[in-house]
């Protein structure tokens, strides 16, 4: 049989799914072990155990001078801002999307400036953020928004450039306005896109987030990476790491079982 | 006096030539057939009709008055394929045909709303698709859908509907099937319909005249150079007699 038609059953394919995971595991301990064997008080590879010991003190004890457990404090900063920042991309990344991907004029005037704005490296303009807007939570949402805005714009205009012309032909003979059309037919096509587009677009926000808190915050959880990196507190930056994935992960999977359940109707269409 | 008045309309895409010297006069309620080989401007003639396009030269009236550079209420169509909406379930791309249009936003009241789905329900039910109102179009076969397409054109009340090939990807039961409610449907409403066909027996069929396209002249350096037109013009319900002889008998009795 060729491999090509070989597909693992489902014992097998439960193993191919953890391997990968068990593997960096297995490998980071080695690596771990065999330092700590040579010098106990190495701070570079912590053990796992310590890692799970760091979690519990981190997520669970509060700060001695404020009192509040930081780790939460600072998810929760986190969290609202790549919300704010999203959302802000999302709401005009649509809105614009949609009128250039609908109106020839708005399509004239805007899609090569925005494939030309698109090239700008946003983290080259942090720096005019941290100027204009000054240290505080707009900076840090600025270049969220900055930085995963015209993706979304072209992409989403180029999935209303997409709708096959037969269906806005369509909706035009049953007297539809163009507002008509952009809003039941367009619209409610290209909501499930938006979301996919939301889905890729979050690795970068992330990215970007963290590097603004990295800079300049006094919260947030890019900004205790970078801290605790000082004292060398590899423990903390782990924990904090994954604690990060889990959250992306977490959100690339809402994203998906929303798509899922708001837009049944994408399901069996090409 | 003619519904739809086609005047010496020519049209080209740069050197490309596709119609040349079409003109044609079709009376309210008739069913013209149009069938020519692949590449010939049957299509390129439906879209000048739906006003989707706007002829290089010559002009179309309908009901006396040109046509605007858009397509309107007055001329529904079907096409091959995507003519419905796969976002709306069955019942609402029916309901759509009143909503779309009835104000700038396309949304009804919701009371109007109701009174539109009591009637796309009704009409659901005599095109025999009342049990799959609540699906969406996706899960429909390929002549379901088409019963869709078409039940939702009509649902806005064109006085020309337009079909574009509208039975070309079905199987020959389900093809069967369609010309009979097709034929129903004129016989109820009475609306002009213009169908493009690469079938000559289901143009025949259906047709009261059969309208064929090809291009009289050819050169075979240069195939875009000549346009194609209206080559010969049938009268389908007499056992397709040229439509030109016709005429001319006609004509000449009543010179006589």
């Amino acid at each position: 049989m060729r491999w090509i038609n070989r597909r693992p059953g489902p014992v097998l394919g439960m193993v191919l799914l953890v391997l990968p995971f068990l593997a960096v595991f297995a490998i980071y301990s080695a690596a771990s072990q065999a330092r700590l064997a040579e010098n106990p008080s190495d701070r570079l590879l912590p053990a796992p155990a310590q890692i799970v010991e760091t979690a519990q003190r981190v997520v669970f004890e509060p700060d001695r001078r404020s009192g509040r457990i930081l780790f939460w404090q600072d998810t929760g900063a986190s969290l609202s801002r790549l919300a704010q920042g999203v959302g802000i991309a999302a709401a005009v990344g649509l809105s614009l999307g949609l009128a250039i991907g609908m109106l020839p004029v708005v399509r004239g005037a805007m899609s090569g400036f925005v494939s030309v704005v698109s090239m700008i490296p946003p983290l080259a303009v942090l720096p005019i953020l941290f100027l204009t807007f000054g240290l505080g939570e707009t900076a840090k949402v600025a270049l969220i928004v900055i930085g995963i805005t015209p993706i979304l714009i072209r992409d989403l205009a180029a999935r209303t450039l997409e709708l096959p012309r037969e269906q806005i032909v369509k909706a035009q003979t049953l007297g539809a306005s163009s507002l008509a059309i952009t809003l039941r037919v367009a619209l409610p096509q290209i909501m499930p896109r938006l979301l996919g587009a939301l889905r890729l677009a979050l690795g970068p926000a992330w990215l970007f987030l963290i590097a603004a808190e990295a800079i300049a915050a006094d919260q947030g959880l890019g900004y205790r990476i970078f801290l605790v990196r000082r004292y060398l507190a590899m423990d903390v930056i782990l924990v904090y790491v994954i604690w990060i994935t889990l959250l992306a992960f977490a959100l690339d999977w809402a994203l998906r079982t929303l798509t899922r359940r708001l837009y049944p109707w994408m399901g069996s269409t090409p | 006096m003619s519904l739809v008045q086609v005047d010496n309309i020519f049209q080209s895409y740069g050197a490309h030539n596709v119609l040349e010297r079409v003109s044609l006069d079709v009376c309210e309620g008739e069913f013209i057939s149009l069938v020519g080989a692949s590449g010939c401007g049957k299509s390129t003639f439906l879209r000048l009709l739906l006003d989707q396009e706007r002829p290089t030269r010559g002009e179309i009236y309908v009901d006396g008055a040109p046509l605007r550079g858009e397509p309107s209420r007055s001329r529904g169509i079907v096409f091959q394929r995507y003519s419905v909406f796969p976002h709306m379930t069955v019942r609402d791309n029916i309901v759509a045909a009143e909503g779309l249009g009835a104000n700038v936003f396309g949304i009804l009241t919701p009371r109007a709303r109701r009174a539109a789905r009591a009637r796309a329900d009704a009409a659901l039910d005599r095109i025999g698709l009342g049990a799959v109102a609540d699906a969406w179009p996706a899960a429909l076969s390929g002549g379901m859908q088409q019963r869709l397409a078409i039940a939702q054109a009509m649902a806005a009340r064109p006085r020309i509907l337009l079909l574009d090939e509208p039975f070309g990807a079905l199987d020959p039961g389900t093809r069967l099937r369609m010309h009979d409610f097709l034929a129903e449907l004129r016989r109820e409403t009475g609306m002009t319909v213009f169908m493009v066909s690469h079938d000559l027996s289901e143009a025949f069929k259906l047709g009261d005249r059969v309208v064929v396209f090809d291009k009289p002249r050819w050169d075979p350096h240069a195939p875009d150079a000549f346009g194609a037109t209206i080559t010969y013009d049938f009268d389908a319900r007499r056992g397709g007699i040229p439509f030109q002889t016709l005429e001319e008998t006609r004509n000449a009795l009543h010179s006589a």
